[in-house]
């Protein structure tokens, strides 16, 4: 360890305000793009199963047989 | 190999392969910054004219290094693009820009912070700088262009376009030290020569380097893979794989 304590790490011999602030800005971005790409492999992911079911649905609703929905639409 | 090759061109390889290797990139990643970063900041020794400010050299080397390979790769997948009208390399183009752009910031305002109190001052119009700032324009003008024509593939032509003649900033940026005279001091690490640290410094530098690489890695591979779902959401794999993937309830 090059420091005696946790203050003494925090302080960095006086240059806490341009350590810190390099390493916070390189932190923040890393991050930030880490959980940028799982938000939009989520929201890829919720698009495509959305467009699954609506399509499944409307196959289930113009299948032949199902004469419920067919003379309601008529109707 | 060649057959790999044609492989990968096609989104449904790539996407099985890249969500194969992802992962093990994520987890190299983290392990290698987390050691690089309680390294770095806490084990490695103060310098004996900086003091601790040299601590900003395990955030401003590795974004530097990375912001230009990033450069490199997305000329690289512009090319590709335009010879071989491959996808999949254009899809890759449009998720590193924006990372690279990112990396390229990080690098000047880690540098300019650094400056401050080893300079003493935070920015200089000097060779190493201004092309620095000028590859930051270059990538925002690739992501700029790309969204700026009504029909995606004249947008992504342009933006390749743009990435090919924008590498001969590269060159101009790594020998910018050698050419003019600059206050920035010259690399870090080259192939030939150890380094003039000790290893108790360039270690934990060299682990922070592999790990910026490895999250490059996993965040192009990762995003890549989101492009992919959203411009083959057509092909019958991809509904299939939406069937199948967890998650997205709603």
């Amino acid at each position: 360890m090059a420091f005696d304590s946790l203050a003494a790490l925090l302080a960095m011999g006086g240059h806490a305000p341009y350590v810190w602030p390099a390493w916070g800005v390189t932190a923040a971005l890393l991050i930030g793009s880490a959980w940028h790409a799982r938000a939009e492999r989520r929201q890829r992911i919720r698009e495509l199963k959305r467009r699954n079911r609506r399509e499944r649905s409307a196959a289930k609703r113009d299948a032949p047989g199902d004469f419920s929905e067919r003379e309601a639409d008529d109707a | 190999m060649w057959a790999f090759i044609h492989k990968l061109g096609s989104p449904k390889w790539f996407y099985a392969i890249a969500m194969r290797l992802q992962p093990w990139f994520w987890t190299a990643a983290l392990v290698l910054l987390a050691v690089g970063s309680v390294w770095g900041l806490a084990f490695a020794p103060a310098d004996y004219q900086q003091g601790n400010s040299f601590r900003i050299i395990y955030v401003h080397v590795p974004a530097a290094i990375l912001a230009q390979s990033c450069f490199i790769a997305l000329a690289a997948a512009a090319l590709v693009f335009l010879v071989w009208k491959i996808k999949v390399a254009d899809m890759a183009a449009a998720v590193i820009a924006p990372f690279g752009a990112a990396m390229t910031f990080v690098a000047l305002f880690s540098g300019s912070v650094w400056g401050v109190p080893t300079w003493g001052t935070w920015w200089i119009w000097d060779a190493r700088l201004t092309s620095m700032l000028i590859q930051l324009f270059l990538y925002l003008g690739v992501i700029a262009l790309r969204g700026a024509f009504l029909s995606r593939d004249s947008g992504a032509r342009a933006a390749s376009v743009l990435a090919l003649v924008g590498v001969v900033n590269i060159p101009i940026i790594k020998y910018s030290v050698e050419w003019w005279n600059t206050l920035h001091q010259p690399a870090t690490f080259t192939l030939t020569e150890r380094p003039a640290m000790p290893p108790e410094m360039w270690l934990p530098l060299l682990i922070m380097v592999l790990g910026f690489y490895c999250f490059f890695i996993a965040l192009t591979l990762m995003r890549t893979c989101s492009e992919i779902l959203k411009r083959e959401s057509a092909k019958r794999w991809v509904r299939e794989l939406a069937d199948e993937a967890p998650g997205g309830k709603r």
